[in-house]
């Protein structure tokens, strides 16, 4: 399995989520400029080589926490603190996000173009990156004449092609059919241990959550904060054998009832917050 | 040639001819005098006889058409770029941009027309006409990038020069061609009703020094419509209509078809129904 990540390959589960931390947010807070509150008092540590995600409904800022991480926007109060600096991260969207006008090459070379490397010199790291993701001999494509779960894969080659520390992953796979969607988490989950990268993957999905993650922090939505984690034990990659064991099927009931419960929190808030804005 | 190419291709030809052989028809079956109604043969002929001419014209207006249309391509471009870098320009121009653009060019043609030769008279207002629908669709295009891919840009630190050009770009260019096909025909229009507001005064060299510098000059086609209207010389303005209809038809395919090569790969519009 895994190769060059810090995680020994036969790391007993009580320390798979145990890597040294790589981030810490520490009450962190988000209002936006319409005063609405995206998220109070967050506090999460990003541990090396883990994969996190983050669960929860739709506006409970999960998506601001991973925009908050890669610096796309600034807290309003509390710290984010990155151990030795912030490392070299790529972001996947929940669209594709890939420019039309381009090939699936040049959508692929953009941010080491940006970084002032050639065609000639990327050319082999977008190959090796496209075959990767199972993109090879697509190069040339155009995005439109892609389906929807290889426009994905250009998307998540794009994002490996600079070998980032850190994965930020924003629903990526939400708009994807059950089949594909199935398929891409185990490449997911392959890609990441080959190269021992980080990843914060935002979901709302409690049985995607549990099958991907070494640990999962339930958020509660209006303010947005982290409410509740669970870690899963179980070494990564999974098979699909591992939807039939007992741990994943009690983690599965363990998360929906956590989630259920920051719901609940939330509904009983509403009166006092009946004038936020739907987030 | 299967029923739908029929529709699709024949169709549209074959009521044109309809059209022409009915008014031929009329014409002939009522003999109404050509002063009044010429009948199309008499137009081709017309146009075929006094090509001397009108040919002449014929590059006049277009190459008024098409220096105002590269001069507000250049033009609007450059001012969309600097209002969409520059919120604070895009604030300052708004009230006159605005006004410029709600007052209808024509009516400002005859004040043009004390403060400039006629023949720079034209052009600014052919200018005019070509510049706002392209400024305005260009501003729209460069600023509708992606939130997600301005997002990914800033993640890996582009400059500002490269989001321009690797990203806001080509992403207004569906919106500038959309611009560019209404100000082509909008600076025919405008060549075209500015030489008719300059009327007679119009008739020497009215093509400006940059024509002159390449050897076209005299009036334009508009010039020879008042002209002929003033003599009866009813065929010839017909024959002058039809140039200026085939030059407004030919710069929209000309248009149609630049926009059709540049976004055939990538954008919706410029997809077939088939694929």
């Amino acid at each position: 399995m895994s190769l060059t990540q810090p995680l020994a390959p036969d790391a007993s589960p009580s320390n798979i989520a145990a890597g040294a931390p790589l981030v810490a947010l520490r009450g962190v807070g988000k209002v936006f400029a319409n005063r609405l509150e995206a998220l109070k008092g967050v506090d999460i540590d990003v541990r090396e080589g883990e994969f996190l995600s983050l669960l929860g409904p739709s506006g409970c800022g999960k998506s601001t926490v991973l925009r908050l991480l890669a610096g796309l926007t600034t807290p309003t109060s509390g710290a984010i603190d990155w151990r030795g600096g912030r490392p070299a991260l790529s972001f996947v969207f929940q669209e594709p996000t890939l420019m039309p006008w381009a090939t699936v090459f040049a959508n692929v070379w953009l941010p080491l173009r940006l970084a002032g490397v050639s065609k000639h010199k990327a050319r082999p790291h977008v190959e090796g990156a496209l075959e990767k993701v199972g993109l090879a001999g697509f190069a040339d494509a155009y995005p439109r004449e892609l389906s929807g779960g290889m426009k994905m894969r250009a998307s998540i080659a794009r994002a490996l092609i600079t070998r980032p520390a850190v994965l930020l992953m924003d629903e990526p796979f939400a708009a994807l059919d059950e089949i594909t969607r199935s398929k891409l988490n185990d490449d997911l989950v392959a890609l990441k241990c080959s190269l021992g990268a980080t990843v914060v993957f935002v979901t709302h999905s409690v049985f995607e959550s549990v099958y991907l993650s070494t640990r999962i922090v339930v958020f509660a939505p209006r303010p947005g904060r982290g409410v509740a984690e669970i870690a899963i034990d179980a070494p990564l990659p999974r098979s699909v054998e591992f939807r039939m064991t007992p741990l994943y099927a009690q983690k599965c009931r363990e998360t929906a009832l956590a989630l259920r419960a920051a719901m609940d929190s939330a509904a009983q808030a509403e009166p006092s917050s009946v004038k936020g804005a739907r987030a | 040639m299967n029923r739908e190419d029929f529709t699709e291709y024949l169709l549209p030809f074959l009521a044109l001819a309809l059209g022409l052989l009915a008014w031929e028809g009329t014409v002939r079956y009522y003999a109404i005098p050509p002063y009044i109604m010429p009948a199309p043969s008499l137009v081709i002929v017309t146009l075929v006889e006094d090509w001397g001419t009108l040919s002449g014209s014929l590059k006049v207006t277009l190459f008024i058409t098409f220096e105002a249309l590269a001069a507000a391509v250049v033009g609007s471009v450059a001012l969309a770029i600097v209002f969409t870098q520059w919120r604070i320009v895009e604030r300052v121009f708004f009230p006159f941009a605005v006004a410029m653009q709600v007052t209808p060019i024509v009516a400002i043609a005859p004040l043009l027309l004390i403060y400039l030769s006629s023949a720079d008279a034209v052009l600014v207002v052919a200018f005019l006409v070509a510049f706002f629908p392209i400024l305005a669709n260009t501003t729209l295009g460069l600023s509708s990038a992606d939130r997600n891919l301005v997002d990914l840009f800033q993640l890996y630190r582009a400059s500002r020069w490269r989001q321009l050009v690797w990203l806001r770009l080509p992403c207004a260019l569906p919106y500038f061609l959309a611009g560019l096909r209404i100000g082509g025909g909008l600076a025919l229009i405008g060549a075209i009703v500015a030489e008719i507001a300059a009327g007679s005064g119009g008739s020497a060299g009215s093509a400006g020094w940059l024509a002159s510098l390449v050897g076209i000059h005299g009036p334009g086609l508009a010039f020879r419509i008042v002209e002929a209207g003033f003599r009866l010389k009813i065929p010839r303005m017909f024959a002058a209509l039809l140039l200026i209809s085939a030059s407004g038809i030919t710069i929209y395919l000309m248009l149609s078809a630049l926009s059709y090569l540049l976004l055939r790969h990538w954008h919706e519009s410029a997809r077939g129904r088939e694929t």
